[in-house]
């Protein structure tokens, strides 16, 4: 079944489709979040960094969503809520998991002493754009993956939640239950180490048939 | 954070860097930076490429979800329609007696999977006992998850270390529903004597036999 409105701004159109859910139209649910099913999927990969846990725990979130969606109120963003119910599931599967354990006492160890600012980018005369087109070549986006893969899971989280699912900095630290300041500071830390990790991408040929702007120079 | 402004090096650049790319920056330190920027280059570089970072990651492009996701999601979001009624009160009547059901079933098949040797961990791993012993496997760190050889999804590739199959699932790990598939499948048609994990009806049998039907692309 589809709201027959085709003319009603996108925002309207979902406060119409979650009234209805609401109200019992659960076949009208998919059609709810299919918007935003790549965003709850990366989400619960950037926290159990396995596609099929991953999978399962986005399809876990969306049907707990469905079962509390009467809870949720206009006054909140949809996407937001939904994404948060996700970063709960998998948090929850990530401390059921034996291999936490090990990552805990990472955890642990760097606790107290968030110096995440003490960072020191590495050094270039300039900086060689990477324009968004470059992000229709698969392997583009797969580079990049694999590098935001390879930081720790504290400055993956927060950089997935804020920079790809678009939370503020205020609800990503609700989610991942830190303070602001943490969000900041891990923020910081993430955008850099990605940023020296593009550059080492550049010199090892990821982007090397991108077009460049003449007179751009390299590092 | 507190600046002295006139004294902004460096390095206390860096530290506001993505604040001032949030716009998390008061106005004074903002003007401060600003000038920083245009006169010194390698700061400039540090917030070119901060921006560039948030711009490209920012991109829905990036949010790629595997083959046959939307699929599976939406014939799970319509197989619990289909089991749970389509009301509003009976889906609230059932919440209680159907949690209470799965808590007891999944302490049932939690003692029964402890018994046996190992512990199933996902409630899309089905057992291997169709897999030949011998079989060459791989695991990695990270997932719970063992496959054949040069599956495509073997987390953590770095990582990979090679067992039999046996050894695998003494450990306690389960085969992946992709590349072991032959085995797994078998055993959902045979319908001889299987235990499939936390299930405890026909439908959910089935539902697992769909799933690994749209897995194997």
């Amino acid at each position: 079944m589809t709201l027959n409105n085709p003319g009603q701004s996108g925002s309207t159109r979902e406060q119409d489709l979650i009234l209805h859910v609401q109200r019992g139209e659960r076949e009208l649910f998919y059609e709810l979040v299919r918007p935003y099913e790549r965003r709850v999927y990366a989400a619960a990969l950037a926290i159990l960094r396995n596609e099929q846990d991953a999978e399962d725990a986005a399809q876990e979130a969306m049907l707990k969503a469905f079962a509390n969606i009467r809870q949720f109120r206009a006054e909140a963003r949809f996407s937001t809520w939904l994404i948060q119910i996700t970063v709960n599931e998998a948090l929850m599967r990530r401390r059921r998991e034996r291999t936490v354990v090990m990552e805990g006492l990472d955890n642990r160890r760097d606790a107290g002493r968030d110096n995440e600012s003490e960072y020191a980018p590495r050094e270039f005369a300039d900086w060689r754009e990477i324009p968004s087109e470059a992000l229709e070549r698969k392997e583009v986006r797969q580079r990049l993956a694999e590098a935001l893969a390879t930081l720790d899971r504290k400055y993956r989280e927060v950089f997935v939640l804020r920079d790809m699912e678009h939370l503020n900095i205020q609800e990503t630290a609700e989610a991942l239950g830190i303070t602001v300041a943490s969000v900041k500071t891990r923020l910081l830390r993430a955008r850099l180490m990605l940023r020296d990790l593009l550059a080492a991408g550049w010199e090892q040929g990821w982007f090397s048939r991108l077009p460049f702007e003449k007179g751009n120079k390299p590092w | 954070m507190v600046v002295n402004q006139k004294m902004l090096n460096c390095e206390q650049v860096w530290r506001e860097v993505s604040n001032y790319v949030d716009g998390e920056v008061d106005a004074a330190l903002r003007s401060t930076m600003e000038e920083h920027f245009r006169t010194c280059k390698r700061c400039a570089s540090v917030l070119a490429g901060t921006r560039n970072v948030a711009q490209l990651y920012g991109d829905d492009r990036m949010l790629e979800v595997p083959a046959g996701f939307s699929r599976r999601l939406e014939k799970r979001l319509a197989k619990d329609a289909a089991v749970k009624g389509s009301g509003w009160s009976s889906w609230s009547a059932w919440l209680v007696p159907v949690a209470a059901i799965a808590l007891i079933a999944g302490s049932l098949l939690l003692v029964n999977s402890l018994t046996r040797g190992h512990f199933i961990r996902s409630h899309q791993a089905l057992p291997g006992n169709n897999i030949p012993p011998d079989l060459q496997v791989v695991v990695s760190n990270g997932s719970k998850v063992f496959h054949v050889a040069g599956c495509p999804f073997i987390h953590d590739k770095a990582s990979e270390r090679t067992m039999t199959a046996k050894e695998a699932m003494q450990e306690g790990y389960v085969p992946c529903t992709r590349c072991l598939r032959q085995y797994l499948k078998t055993e959902l048609t045979g319908h001889s004597g299987i235990v499939i994990a936390d299930s405890g009806s026909a439908e959910e049998e089935e539902e697992q036999g769909e799933v690994l039907s749209v897995a194997g692309h």
